[in-house]
């Protein structure tokens, strides 16, 4: 019993930085009605933008709120600049351009840093807290961070006239736009908000994986398979899937699948909601006319 | 000096021209109606006032040239439009709906105190405050489309069709508390309407529009005793 309680609970610390990646791309998608490819390597490139400030002599929550802010003014650029112009284009010129920004980040990190793994520090303490003998201080510290981002956006998006604003452009732009809301600036905000999300997640993610270019690729594929599951419009459901998939990512690794196929989860999730139940466990269902 | 003023107010879709140089006024204070038959261009001659289609001519606001400004600046002049269809934010509540309206407005005691008032007038809207705005019944969400006009604390509001697709009793009701509106508060209103005897009785003056164009234009009285409008609006 004891090893799988331990697998569950690591589940959950990874679970959390899927939900918060799988939150980034529901809120893109909300918005556009794309997935953004890149919010992965974006993840990836905040990551090591506080690498560079820890290593600088940084102390880590400064390094830590620095980047979350930096990450903001990335996204909120990368909107304005790269996605703007292709807005209206069809949907395969957008896909595009999230793949061309997807590989680009990568390579320029590789370019910079090397494709050398590195370690990146974890803020908590090295013994596991309260002496427990199932979770790591890093783990239970993930969890309570995600809990805390989660908690932020909650607020943000359901009591302030901001948050509203997000959600109205997000839905109606028309609408709106009639009672004064600038919706060109609520999606580079979106953005930005999504990609300060990513960076969290990539520094929550980095003490497991090590900071490599390419470490958010596995992440981004559990991350858009929680979204799915949960639905794909529906943060909520995004952020439940985001915690099952680690779970059962832990577990069936663990114990049924072992650590090799892992990824297999992911695919079998995407696949299986995708044929069984395109809208997810929560997600509206949609209706084409064709 | 005029509140609204077109001139030679033209208006496109694409290739498809709409409008073919509409010219008209209104005061401060006064309701005006645009009439005319389906397809007239009474939809479009609205967008085109608050920058939702490309327009050439001139549209002048409080004295101030405003064509080819973006929407968003034109709702801050004052300006609010009740739109085609109602514009209903279908997933968010009845509340937020109505805070939406309030957006560009800063003074947050007052808007608390508009929601009120907005719900004095619309009791319906009050008990379903926290309710999803989608599932309101037709009548219910252009009482909401109103009222999330009014909480801008419009000079002017566009009334897209209002009575659309409302019961006999609804639209009475309606266009009661629209009356009230702009005798106790001062609102401005522009009214376009199917129902040509409603929006007769409300409206100080008149605008009929034909394929794009004004036809005839006078006070609400001449209009209602043109033997041409009665034929063919009035239906008497
Ligand atoms: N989005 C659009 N694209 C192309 N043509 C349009 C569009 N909207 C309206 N029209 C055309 O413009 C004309 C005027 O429409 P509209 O202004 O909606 O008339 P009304 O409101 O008086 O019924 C009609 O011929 C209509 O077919
Ligand atoms: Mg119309």
């Amino acid at each position: 019993m004891e090893p799988f309680i331990h697998q569950v609970l690591a589940g959950l610390a990874t679970g959390g930085i899927y939900a918060s990646v799988a939150l980034a791309l529901v809120m893109i998608y909300q918005a556009t009605h794309l997935v953004n490819f890149a919010q992965g390597e974006l993840a990836m490139f905040s990551t090591y933008i506080a690498w560079s400030l820890i290593n600088a002599g940084m102390p880590y929550w400064g390094a830590f709120f620095l980047t979350v802010g930096l990450s903001f003014v990335l996204g909120v650029v990368i909107e304005r600049v790269v996605i703007r112009p292709v807005e209206n284009s069809p949907v395969l010129a957008v896909v595009v351009v999230f793949i061309a920004l997807l590989v680009i980040l990568n390579s320029v990190t590789g370019w910079i840093y090397t494709f050398t793994i590195k370690t990146f520090p974890s803020p908590f303490p090295g013994q596991p807290l309260f002496g427990n003998k199932y979770m790591s201080s890093h783990e239970i510290g993930a969890i309570g961070v995600t809990l805390v981002v989660l908690l932020l956006l909650y607020v943000f998006f359901r009591f302030t006239p901001l948050g509203l604003a997000m959600r109205a452009a997000a839905q109606n732009p028309e609408s709106s736009r009639l009672v004064g809301i600038r919706v060109g600036w609520m999606l580079a905000l979106g953005w930005g908000l999504a990609a300060a999300i990513g960076s969290v997640a990539g520094m929550m993610v980095a003490p497991i994986v090590f900071l490599d270019p390419n470490m958010m690729g596995g992440v981004l594929l559990y991350a858009f398979a929680a979204a799915l599951v949960g639905g794909i419009d529906n943060p909520a459901g995004a952020v439940f899937g985001g915690f099952l998939v680690g779970v059962l990512e832990n577990v069936l690794g663990a114990f049924v699948i072992g650590n090799e196929l892992k990824l297999a989860v992911a695919l079998v999730l995407i696949i299986g909601v995708l044929t069984v139940r395109p809208s997810g466990l929560f997600g509206k269902v949609h209706v084409t006319r064709v | 000096m005029a509140l609204l003023e077109t001139a030679n107010l033209h208006a496109a879709y694409g290739q498809t021209r709409v409008l073919h140089g509409i010219s008209f006024s209104m005061e401060e204070g006064t309701i005006t109606t645009l009439l005319g038959a389906n397809g007239a261009g009474k939809t479009t001659t609205l967008r085109a006032l608050c920058g939702m289609v490309r327009t050439e001519g001139e549209v002048r606001f409080g004295g101030q040239r405003i064509d080819g400004r973006a929407t968003e600046d034109i709702v801050r002049l004052g300006i609010a439009h009740v739109p085609d269809g109602r514009g209903t934010f279908v997933n968010l509540t009845t509340e937020e709906n109505l805070r939406l309206g309030a957006y560009t407005r800063k003074d947050r005691a007052a808007i608390d105190a508009d929601l009120e008032r907005v719900y004095g007038y619309f009791p319906r809207l009050g008990e379903r405050r926290a309710q999803q705005a989608g599932t309101l019944s037709g009548g219910e969400q252009q009482m909401l489309a109103v009222s999330r006009a009014l909480m801008l604390r419009p000079r002017l509001m566009l009334l897209d069709e209002p009575s659309f697709g409302l019961a006999p009793l609804i639209v009475r009701e309606l266009f009661g508390i629209l009356r009230a509106l702009n005798q106790k508060e001062h609102v401005s209103m522009l009214l376009v309407e199917q129902n040509a005897a409603m929006a007769l009785d409300l409206a100080d003056h008149a605008y009929l529009i034909e394929t794009g164009r004004v036809v005839l234009s006078g006070t609400s009285g001449e209009i209602k005793s043109n033997d041409a409008v009665r034929r063919s609006y009035l239906g008497y």
